[in-house]
């Protein structure tokens, strides 16, 4: 058990680069197996959130210009989805780290973005930004002409009867696909360390780590499922959030209103 | 002419696991709203814990997993009388005859051993999703169809390969063709599971281990090839969004469905 403490200690907050800077060669305990990839999860969770949550911003913003009437607006926006929807995030992760590379002998700005922390930031940024436009873009289609029409008739007009009647709407209908494009999200930023972006003095996430112990042992049925365990945990807490918030969005209609069903997720 | 090679092999991959994920996922349906309840949970749980995990920890497993799966089986039955513990310390050692493919086999067969563990791996993850698909399909038929085919004294088993089976399908379309794309953008992770697909030539032929530390004098090419590889996987969208758009629309033609009128 104090063997397990000190563990924690050395290794708990490893992936970010503080504690024991060796990673455990041999003898593996069960409790170093948890340690280090609960640690890399905390890449996971900072990468996951932060997209996310700048992402919710750019979303709308493309989802808008998705569904103008004016083409300067509306085209550019279909390529950016068609773009990160339409090619796999594994190669866009090698691409965009190559690109960083190549910007980054003119313009030594670009020397941050060849690292994880940021590069593949951008990257999960503006492909949750796609993803989630497209939800939105079907849910500000959807939003009931009879909500529209009402809102004219109290004589709201343009952006007062956006941000009033019409965004409240979509968010409302687009909500469960958007908790489905959180969680994977989230499982998608597993994939960062396994494309172009190297792990800094082996400081990676928590797949980089299970498949660490899992080259090292030679015995997949430790890591995994405790990666699985983890993953599964987050998965959870996500869903909980977004049904806190999706309570608050629907907080005026009745209660026994059936939710809908999420539609089929994407992944990456 | 590898690097040519590899492309089919990502197609011939999409073309084998695609059925066979589609089987998967029925035999997870059917499972999951079982009336036998060990069977329900059996498919419940494995359509949640594949989803609730990131496909690429799959993949990952399941190549090793697989791999000493088969070969401790083989083990059981070719070896009886063997007394070393199959783990040790960090190795897992079967006896000679159980080992796969068998070390005198000749290349081909090594190729196509990790082809069809690539195909199962992928099988038994898109199963999952595949499965979600059918098993929301299935409670998609209209209820008044079921109960019909109940009045006219039709078995559980006879109303469920009779009536529901035949019309799940337009329900599930929209779900599956979601995941033939999804399926397409897995592909370059075919490279995990040891088959040399189009990644794996772009990683082999770029050379240099961490190019990081690197300071290219020119450009380097990889960008382009990564850009070629990004068309390819866009057109291979597009192509397929417009045939299952055409599908989409045969299926639904005169359909009590909104796709039907609209």
């Amino acid at each position: 058990m104090n063997e397990c403490l000190t563990t924690i200690g050395d290794y708990g907050l490893r992936a970010v680069g503080i504690g024991e800077r060796l990673l455990p060669k041999t003898d593996f305990t069960l409790c170093q197996h948890f340690t280090l990839i609960g640690s890399g999860m905390i890449w996971n969770i900072y990468f996951g959130a932060i997209a996310l949550v700048i992402g919710f911003v750019l979303a709308n913003a493309i989802a808008l210009a998705k569904a103008s009437r004016y083409p300067f607006l509306s085209i550019p926006a279909n390529w950016f989805i068609l773009l990160f929807r339409g090619s796999p995030l594994f190669i866009q992760f090698f691409l965009a780290y190559f690109l960083f590379l190549n910007l980054k002998q003119s313009f030594p700005l670009f020397s941050w973005f060849t690292s994880a922390w940021a590069g593949a930031l951008v990257v999960l940024f503006l492909n949750t930004a796609a993803y989630s436009a497209e939800i939105f873009y079907g849910a500000l289609q959807s939003v009931p002409r009879g909500e529209v029409e009402a809102a004219d008739a109290y004589g709201m007009s343009g952006w007062k009867r956006f941000i009033r009647v019409i965004w409240p709407t979509s968010m409302r209908l687009a909500w469960p696909a958007y908790t489905n494009e959180a969680i994977f999200l989230f499982h998608a930023t597993t994939l960062v360390f396994f494309s172009g972006f190297p792990a800094w003095q082996q400081r990676g996430d928590a797949l980089y780590y299970a498949n660490y112990f899992a080259d090292k042992t030679f015995n997949p049925f430790i890591p995994y499922p405790i990666l699985a365990g983890y993953f599964i945990l987050l998965t959870l807490i996500i869903v909980g959030i977004f049904g806190l918030i999706n309570r608050r969005l629907n907080r005026h209609l009745p209660q026994s209103a059936r939710i809908k069903r999420p539609r089929m997720p994407l992944i990456r | 002419m590898g690097f040519y090679l590899s492309f089919g092999t990502v197609l011939l991959l999409l073309a084998i696991t695609a059925p066979t994920a589609l089987a998967f996922g029925f035999g997870g349906a059917a499972a999951a709203r079982s009336n036998f309840l060990p069977l329900r949970w059996f498919g419940k749980t494995y359509i949640a814990v594949v989803r609730g995990v990131p496909d690429i920890a799959f993949f990952l497993f399941f190549v090793i997993a697989l791999d000493q799966g088969f070969e401790y089986v083989r083990h059981q039955i070719y070896c009886p009388d063997w007394d070393q513990p199959i783990r040790q310390g960090s190795d897992f050692v079967v006896c000679k005859a159980a080992k796969l493919p068998l070390s005198s086999a000749p290349q081909w067969v090594h190729e196509v051993y990790g082809f069809f563990t690539a195909v199962l791996t992928f099988a038994i993850v898109f199963g999952a999703f595949a499965a979600n698909v059918l098993y929301g399909a299935m409670r998609a038929v209209p209820h008044g169809q079921v109960e019909t085919a109940q009045a006219y004294g039709m078995t559980n088993r006879q109303t469920f390969w009779r009536i529901t089976v035949p019309q799940m399908w337009v329900y599930a379309l929209p779900g599956l063709s979601n995941l033939w794309m999804v399926l397409i953008k897995a592909t370059p992770l075919l490279f995990l599971l040891g088959v040399e697909d189009i990644v794996y030539w772009a990683r082999e032929l770029g050379g240099s281990k961490t190019p990081r530390y690197t300071a290219y004098p020119h450009g380097d090419w990889r960008l382009w090839y990564f850009l070629g590889l990004l068309v390819f996987y866009l057109a291979f969208t597009k192509v397929s969004e417009f045939f299952l758009g055409k599908l989409m629309k045969r299926l639904t033609h005169g359909q009590a469905t909104l796709g039907g009128t609209s």
